[in-house]
């Protein structure tokens, strides 16, 4: 509204008036953390239309296939973005990962529990392991990186250590019969908007197997998981008080205290967060294949990470956005899925990936001094 | 004697067998300003923390409003309205005017469970009161890093108003400004102490403090050198009590020496 009030009255002004306020409102873009993964994304989307724009890959099928890769990253990524603000590292990320798949199949497989127990049970194992990451970094005021660094290898090495001494071995398969009327493994397992493909398949505008059902047979639970997450993280950041803490607590810790912001709570609730993030993309994958592998998730902290400074996020706190972090998971997601629409070496994706990083960083740079430095 | 706002009688303080604070005594009137001089060392640090409820006093006494009062925490000093602004001015650089005014006491809106931090209001809160300092703040959406020392200094001024404050405890609220800084924010002191609140102005600076000080309380290793209101005190005779005077003259006279022998 005021925008558009403003504008009409600038009209009246002179010429310079108008120019001026042009280059403000530019600055206003430049300066949003999430436009730089924007523009990333809408490049990479440019660069593949052009290069593997007839080979599928922008099918029905290859869509959901690299909108999948990418939402499972930007899960993990959005929270380690949110938790990133907030001033923190959680390098367990992955290590949660393994864990929580396990969480979910030994109880499911050799105790018999029911699988929604076991998925309950996961997550509150997500909940302590994050509330302990967080309390250990809140009260001892280390560095959350060597703290989660040490929880990334106890959690790998226990995740490994209790699978071989409970099974026996590393993989734990057979999930798969369980999913069929659980009441709450659906949440996690379910394509959506199945009738829309259907349809489409009727129609002939999509791909079909040999059997006339759709190739692509809905959106997968990833997908739904990461918008709904990127969606809601978007606007406690934007629209809450709990998101102007977070934003504080990054920024100025002891500032941020003295004027009566729990910095504490905040910072553990964001770990919490991150390791719950975690068990999402766990749970998510663990009922898509059907079994837990206790390798599962590894070096995934790295690239949550890496997503969330592509998404604009500074290594330093308090400056980021939700937004931005998914748009970094899309950009790696379609990328990795992308190469091999394309000639090129798959090798080269994680060459794109730390490239891609190291320019994000510098560009954060940039912003960040924009930002802060004095008329 | 209730006609003052705040007292504050006999405070002492020690640190195991170092004596920080030793029997200061302030007293402070609505619309006063007091200046705190001091030089490094003198103890201004521990008696701010003292009287924002960081460390509770040995002995002594505090008196509200005529109550006696005493402070477990920070948050106790701030409830009753006595407000801290220190040094680093708790604001952060990164963040924007208006979440920085509002943060930790953000403005909600909307049904329980649900609220959202009323954004706008908060805006128009913010850009009122810069507004009547005289920043004029367009976008209140602008990173506070993006202002200059001054003006921060005035909004975390303008904050602690908004919210409440009765007695204002400015922590070196000119030290890292320039000339024309400085006197905007002490400018803007003047103003809020003739609002009714009282003053505590703490500073090194004899040259801020004298204009706009109602009276002086001088701080040498610890102990109070005496209150003095501003018609019974030069602020050459402030400047040479800061410095411990005997040091000054010491000064004085080897400086003659020195020029003797030069010339």
């Amino acid at each position: 509204m005021s925008t558009k009030s403003k504008s009409i009255e600038s009209k009246t002004d002179f010429n310079q008036d108008e120019r001026l306020k042009k280059v403000s409102n530019l600055k206003i873009l430049l300066n949003r953390p999430e436009l730089g993964a924007l523009g990333g994304a809408i490049l990479v989307f440019i660069f593949f239309g052009i290069v593997a724009g007839d080979t599928g890959m922008f099918s029905a099928y290859g869509i959901l296939n690299f909108l999948d890769v990418s939402a499972n990253l930007g899960i993990i990524a959005i929270a380690a973005a949110m938790l990133m603000i907030g001033g923190e590292f959680d390098l367990s990320i992955g290590s949660m990962i393994g864990f929580a798949g396990i969480c979910i199949a030994i109880p499911a497989i050799y105790w018999g529990w029911p699988l929604w127990m076991s998925i309950i049970f996961a997550f509150s194992m997500a909940v302590l392991v994050g509330y302990f990451n967080g309390i250990l970094v809140v009260r001892t005021g280390l560095p959350s990186f060597i703290v989660t660094l040490a929880m990334l290898f106890i959690l790998r090495g226990a995740t490994l250590a209790l699978t071989r001494l409970i099974t026996g071995r590393t993989q734990v398969p057979g999930l798969r019969v369980l999913i069929e009327n659980d009441p709450i493994a659906w949440i996690f397992a379910t394509d959506s908007f199945k009738w829309v493909f259907t349809w489409l398949g009727s129609m002939n505008l999509i791909a079909l197997r040999t059997d006339g059902t759709p190739l692509a047979t809905g959106i997968p639970p990833s997908v739904i998981w990461f918008i709904a997450l990127a969606i809601l993280t978007t606007w406690i950041l934007m629209k809450t008080r709990y998101g102007n803490w977070i934003f504080a607590s990054g920024g100025d810790k002891n500032g941020a205290n003295n004027v009566g912001v729990p910095v504490g709570r905040v910072k553990i609730s964001l770990f919490i967060g991150t390791a719950v993030a975690a068990t999402i993309f766990a749970t998510i994958q663990v009922l898509d294949a059907g079994s837990a592998d206790t390798m599962r998730g590894t070096l995934k902290e790295l690239e949550a990470i890496a997503a969330a400074v592509v998404g604009g996020c500074l290594l330093t706190g308090g400056y980021g956005s939700a937004i931005g972090a998914a748009f970094g998971a899309i950009i790696f997601g379609t990328v990795s899925m992308g190469i091999f629409y394309t000639d090129v070496d798959t090798d080269w994706f994680k060459v794109f990936l730390g490239a891609m990083m190291l320019i994000a960083v510098i560009f954060n740079n940039y912003i960040r001094r924009k930002v802060t430095e004095s008329k | 004697m209730s006609d003052y706002l705040v007292q504050f009688n006999n405070i002492s303080k020690f640190f195991g067998k170092v004596i920080a604070l030793k029997d200061v005594t302030m007293k402070l009137r609505k619309g006063e300003i007091m200046c705190l001089l001091g030089d490094n060392g003198a103890g201004k640090s521990t008696l701010i923390k003292t009287l924002a409820g960081v460390h509770k006093p040995d002995e002594g006494e505090i008196i509200f409003e005529g109550e006696k009062i005493v402070f477990d925490s920070p948050k106790d000093a701030l409830d009753i309205g006595i407000a801290t602004v220190y040094q680093d001015l708790a604001l952060v650089p990164l963040m924007s005017v208006t979440r920085n005014f509002f943060m930790g006491r953000e403005p909600l809106k909307g049904p329980p469970f649900l609220k959202t931090f009323d954004i706008e209001k908060a805006n128009k809160i913010a850009a009122e009161r810069m507004g009547q300092i005289g920043i004029d703040v367009r976008d209140p959406s602008q990173a506070v890093g993006t202002m200059s020392g001054g003006e921060r200094q005035c909004l975390a001024i303008s904050r602690a108003i908004y919210f409440g404050a009765k007695v204002l405890v400015l922590d070196e609220p000119t030290s890292a400004l320039g000339v024309h800084q400085a006197s905007v924010v002490l400018k803007y002191i003047v103003k809020a102490a003739s609002q009714g609140l009282a003053v505590i102005l703490i500073t090194h600076n004899v040259h801020h403090a004298y204009p706009v000080g109602n009276s002086f309380t001088v701080l040498n290793r610890g102990k109070s050198l005496g209150t003095y209101e501003k018609k019974d005190i030069s602020r050459e005779k402030l400047l040479s009590m800061m410095a411990g005077g005997e040091e000054l003259d010491k000064l004085e006279v080897e400086l003659k020496e020195m020029n003797r022998i030069s010339s």
